[in-house]
């Protein structure tokens, strides 16, 4: 195994985490857009290992619980934090905020507020590749919550039938928002649905980021060879469902038992017992990226807002004309 | 909900005039149930069926999986077969996804089978911005609804109409749509259990005016109110007509009042175009154009998706202000 994968990883799922760190805090000083930010704390080990295993050009489409996803194919967190702040150098500028976080240029085609709603755009962006002759792979993330949307049936037969590109990725954090996943399906075994639809499959259930990664890379590198693939990762929510949610419905012995499956302290521990990092080498790790989270939360604080403006633009193409605002209409009508 | 028993609540919240018409409701009819996502165990995300799990029981208190078409599909059969549902859409965004069971087969159940059977079932759901939601949880979809002939469609903004409207959706034999608003939920009123409630299709005059009616629903009725209370110290007498209900519409009261102040502005948080605000002001039009001293004004949502950034979303509804001025320029 090679030594310098695992310190990547871990890298990977350091960074999302303190980065969902920054997006609480933002929300604690009262400078993020809402309420409604969903934390993927706890729930690293999917991204870090799916993320690294796809290659540059791959493209994929998240749930509403995409940051880490995104932390980890590459996104700027200066300009993440900055649309969780609603503000001008967002992503979207600041128009669709945690929930719609996106970035075509580095393959990110949107994070999506409507449970399984960005499933169906992969099985498209494959058909693209595939007419196209692009060698790429796109891959859908979505909680275990979207296991139940007839949409990802549908977009699975398609994948199947019409042999693409397409890897659907499930993150099973256990919950979906407050009900827990034995209360919402009848059948757990997410893989035998996946395969009634002849697709590959993959079920993490474990700490081992490094062996995730080599399988999902599997399950990816035989997708771009036209067999569609299916990954369940099967992890924690640490904390409630966004960010004002205490978690009622579940015990807390539970939560601080099932916070001990931790990928984060694995993989450190893992470094740490086949010498592969020291104790001060993980230490630096950490506080560089503390330090670059820190910035980026500085970053969003400082963004401008937008002027009103920007309420009437990107809803048609730029060579159209804004839609007129009501002011105007209003206006014209009483001046008449 | 300690106090269930009273009949007068000179302080009750939206959200609790709500839960207390579930509440009534099941007791007197042991067919009513409850399903959605998360309305059990969680008691709803807005807390509107909190607690209702421990009175009731999980027969009647049904956590469903995410799985929005068949939510309101199920709905649709139990309710065909005996029971009366009220289920419920976290978001009225999810009108989306769930559409076809609540257009092509909840309105026209009765219709389509020749008036064999219908289909008595309350589908509840919120809309409306206010919490940087973004444009997939925070749109104003009446208008999908009140253009699919066969539905009841009730907006109160008021917990004692919200009381009364659900009690009587959860009586009739027609499906009712039931949209509430998120940042309605906190708000706070008088509940009369005794009133004879508000009927649908009945309108409430919650301010009498002689100079301007301003004609809304749901939560812009708040902002109509203030906005008449700022007007009065300009000498313009604003009469402000809560719908209540869309369907069935109050066009008579409708009428009659901007016959009398024979200007008039309608006021929602939904969209300018196509929307039940276009549908009002038609029929100001067609009712009362030889009286119309100026042009009917929408005052509404932009015609845009709703923007996450506050100070974009509080700008892209309507505001007191705009209100205010809009319509003293109508009055002028």
């Amino acid at each position: 195994m090679s030594n310098t994968l695992l310190p990547k990883l871990y890298k990977t799922m350091k960074r999302i985490r303190t980065f969902e760190e920054r997006v609480s805090e933002l929300f604690i000083k009262g400078e993020s857009a809402g309420t409604m930010l969903h934390l993927s704390i706890g729930e690293e080990l999917g991204p870090a290992c799916v993320g690294t295993a796809m290659q540059e050009n791959d493209t994929f489409t998240t749930h509403h619980r995409g940051h880490g996803i995104f932390v980890a194919r590459g996104g700027d967190p200066n300009r993440m934090l900055a649309e969780i702040a609603g503000k001008k150098d967002g992503y979207c500028k600041g128009k669709g905020g945690s929930m719609h976080i996106a970035d075509m240029t580095l393959g990110h085609l949107g994070a999506n507020a409507i449970v399984g709603g960005g499933i169906p755009t992969v099985v498209g962006a494959a058909m693209s590749y595939k007419y196209l002759k692009q060698e790429r792979v796109s891959v859908a993330f979505f909680g275990d919550g979207a296991m139940q949307q007839g949409i990802l049936y549908e977009s699975m037969n398609m994948a199947s039938l019409w042999k693409l590109p397409v890897v659907f990725c499930c993150i099973n954090n256990q919950y979906g928002m407050g009900t827990k996943i034995e209360n919402a399906v009848g059948v757990k075994d997410f893989s035998k649905r996946a395969e009634s639809f002849g697709l590959n499959t993959l079920h993490v259930n474990d700490l081992d980021v490094e062996s995730a990664y080599h399988k999902s890379k599997e399950i990816i590198d035989s997708a771009r060879k036209f067999k569609p693939g299916f990954i369940e990762i099967e992890c924690y929510r640490f904390y409630g469902h966004a960010r004002m949610d205490k978690s009622p419905y579940r015990d807390e012995s539970e939560e601080s038992e099932k916070r001990k499956l931790d990928p984060i302290s694995f993989a450190s521990n893992q470094m740490i017992k086949n010498n592969i990092l020291d104790e001060a080498d993980i230490k630096k790790i950490d506080n560089d990226i503390m330090i670059e989270m820190d910035k980026a939360m500085e970053f969003a604080i400082n963004s401008p807002i937008n002027d009103e403006t920007e309420i009437f633009k990107d809803v048609y193409s730029e060579n159209d004309p804004l839609p007129v605002s009501l002011d105007e209409k209003i206006n014209k009508i009483l001046n008449n | 909900m300690s106090d269930l028993n009273k009949n007068y609540f000179e302080k009750i919240t939206y959200r609790d005039a709500l839960r207390l018409a579930m509440h009534d409701a099941m007791q007197e009819d042991k067919n009513i149930i409850i399903m959605g996502e998360d309305v059990a165990n969680y008691g709803g995300a807005y807390g509107a069926t909190k607690d209702l799990l421990k009175l009731f029981g999980k027969e009647r208190v049904i956590d469903t999986p995410i799985s929005e078409p068949a939510i309101v599909g199920a709905a649709v059969g139990a309710a065909m077969s005996g029971l009366r549902p009220v289920a419920e859409l976290m978001y009225v965004d999810f009108f989306g996804m769930s559409m076809d069971q609540i257009a092509n087969q909840l309105a026209k159940i009765r219709y389509m089978f020749g008036g064999q059977i219908s289909a008595p079932m309350v589908l509840r759901t919120q809309g409306g911005t206010g919490r940087s939601g973004g444009a997939q949880h925070s749109q104003s979809l009446e208008s999908w609804i009140m253009h699919t002939p066969g539905l009841f469609l009730s907006m109160p903004a008021k917990p004692n109409d919200a009381y009364h409207l659900l009690r009587h959706a959860l009586k009739i034999d027609n499906p009712t749509i039931f949209i509430e608003h998120k940042l309605l939920y906190n708000t706070t009123g008088t509940l009369d259990k005794n009133d004879i409630g508000a009927p649908f299709g009945k309108a409430n005059i919650l301010r009498k005016g002689k100079d301007v009616s301003i004609i809304s629903y749901s939560r812009m009725i708040n902002y109509a109110e203030k906005a008449a209370e700022i007007l009065e110290k300009e000498n313009i007498s604003a009469e402000v007509i809560d719908l209540r209900t869309l369907y069935p519409l109050d066009r008579e009261t409708i009428i009659t009042s901007v016959n009398k102040t024979k200007r008039a502005l309608v006021l929602s948080e939904s969209y300018y175009t196509s929307s039940v605000p276009s549908e009002i002001t038609s029929i100001i039009f067609e009712n009362c154009y030889k009286v119309l001293k100026k042009p009917v004004i929408r005052y509404t949502a932009e015609d845009t998706p709703v923007p996450v950034a506050p100070n974009l979303e509080k700008n892209y509804i309507p505001t007191i202000e705009k209100i205010v001025e809009y319509t003293k320029k109508v009055c002028n």
